[in-house]
């Protein structure tokens, strides 16, 4: 930089300069460095919040459909998940929902109707000692949370593919979807929901399934993820329009299957 | 200053492209990890990326096929170019421990950056290796169910979430061993973006 001989003589003004840019240098060297160290400091050099971009939001989006698909593919309807001697069974089982344990709902097992809709052709509305009359299967399976922990359970229940054919449910449609009493919701893809060890199960370790664990149902799938096992059900319904779910409509993968 | 290419663009490509896949993988994860801690200790949230665990997954599962695709891209060029055998072997352990003592006194020639010395080759070696152990053991966390050997040969469920949480310690581990080295012999740097 060079000024003109009209400025004071009194003061390099060269050098001042020199001085002025070599302050204002090392400061904003140490930030850009400390900044590009960190990861708020990637999303700055990138010029937006990596975090919030909405953009960012629909393109992750985009992915995890990708990934819903991919997963349908990967997905074997025989291939079996482990099952386990009653000695692994983790007691206590842990209690896990959207909401604290002291909110677990109760429901009227007298009163209670279970709702059968859509792609079926018996709507009839089930008792739960209509449902116990159904033959029974039970299983020790591995529930693997979206969280990264698992635990080792026992259900028992109405195997799911059983009694979706005995209501006469289409089963070329996509999708089965759940609706509970905890204001919970879900859906599951059809291979999914035929696959030998999906199980609409009535009981916990040989008990009648306790509200902690579901009551009055629970659709219980070792091949999927935790969030993707209703609890409470009330309505089933055979579907071929995407239903979503309640976690699934905030960015857990839908498919969400191990 | 050589003229020669040290690096051919398709590994400058793919060094970077990796960075962001594991930045993002690591950050995620660390995320992924605090939701159901197995050890005494979570990350700090500031230092996680996705804002929430449902975030973080996704930023995982949206970045694992970057590691994955770009992985593959490295490795077929790196054996179809005979620069993985040229560049990493021979390799002895005895050179490794002799490099070793070499570097720690200060006096591993960096002369010729082309030429990996043995402890290089080793780390660099390693560093892949532990990679496909994460994207193995990342395999049964996500898909425990269709992948019953793989799943088996890791420990089960639970044992692959410890398999991956020390593959991703080592590979911090050797990202900071990394940044130190390039620090001080930063011409490596210049390196790894001209390729000369």
């Amino acid at each position: 930089m060079k000024l003109s001989n009209r400025t004071r003589p009194a003061v390099d003004a060269d050098a001042v300069v020199k001085e002025a840019l070599r302050q204002l240098d090392q400061p904003l060297r140490r930030q850009f460095l400390r900044r590009s160290l960190t990861l708020g400091g990637l999303s700055m050099l990138t010029g937006c919040a990596i975090v919030d971009d909405s953009s960012v939001d629909s393109a992750l989006m985009a992915v995890s459909r990708l990934n819903d698909r991919v997963q349908g593919w990967l997905f074997d309807p025989n291939r079996l998940a482990p099952t386990y001697p009653e000695s692994m069974i983790t007691r206590p089982f842990p209690f896990n929902a959207y909401y604290e344990e002291d909110e677990i709902r109760q429901v009227d097992g007298e009163s209670f109707r279970l709702e059968v809709t859509g792609r079926v052709a018996d709507k009839h509305r089930w008792t739960l000692p209509e449902l116990r009359a159904l033959p029974q299967a039970d299983q020790i399976t591995r529930h693997i949370c979206v969280e990264g922990w698992s635990a080792i359970g026992k259900w028992g229940g109405v195997p799911f593919s059983d009694f979706l054919r005995r209501v006469g449910a289409d089963t070329s449609a996509k999708y089965v979807g759940f609706k509970c009493a905890d204001d919970y919701s879900t859906s599951i893809d059809m291979a999914t929901a035929l696959h030998p060890q999906t199980l609409l199960t009535l009981s916990y370790d040989g008990q009648v399934l306790p509200p902690k664990y579901g009551f009055p149902m629970k659709l219980r799938m070792p091949t999927k993820l935790g969030y993707k096992n209703p609890k409470h059900i009330q309505a089933i319904f055979v579907t071929n329009n995407y239903p979503g779910g309640y976690w699934e409509d905030q960015g857990y993968n839908w498919f969400g299957g191990s | 200053m050589t003229t020669a290419t040290i690096h051919p663009l398709w590994l400058r490509a793919t060094h970077w492209l990796n960075v962001v896949a594991v930045v993002v993988l690591v950050a995620s994860g660390w995320r992924i990890y605090n939701a159901a801690p197995f050890f005494d200790f979570r990350f700090p949230s500031g230092i996680t990326l996705g804002g929430w665990l449902g975030g973080a997954l996704q930023w995982h599962f949206a970045a694992m096929w970057l590691l994955v695709a770009n992985g593959l891209v490295y490795l077929l060029f790196n054996v179809g170019s005979r620069r993985l055998f040229g560049k990493f072997f021979p390799l002895s352990p005895r050179a490794v421990v002799a490099d070793l003592k070499a570097a720690l006194k200060g006096k591993l020639a960096h002369d010729d950056l082309s030429h990996y010395n043995a402890v290089q080759r080793a780390a660099y070696l390693f560093v892949m290796l532990d990679t496909v152990l994460l994207v193995l053991s990342g395999l049964v966390l996500w898909k425990s169910v269709q992948f019953p050997l793989l799943r088996e040969l890791l420990g089960g469920y639970e044992g692959a979430r410890r398999v991956h949480f020390i593959a991703m310690a080592l590979l911090v581990g050797f990202v900071a061993v990394h940044l130190l080295m390039v620090a001080l012999v930063p011409r490596t740097f210049v390196a790894m973006l001209r390729g000369r």
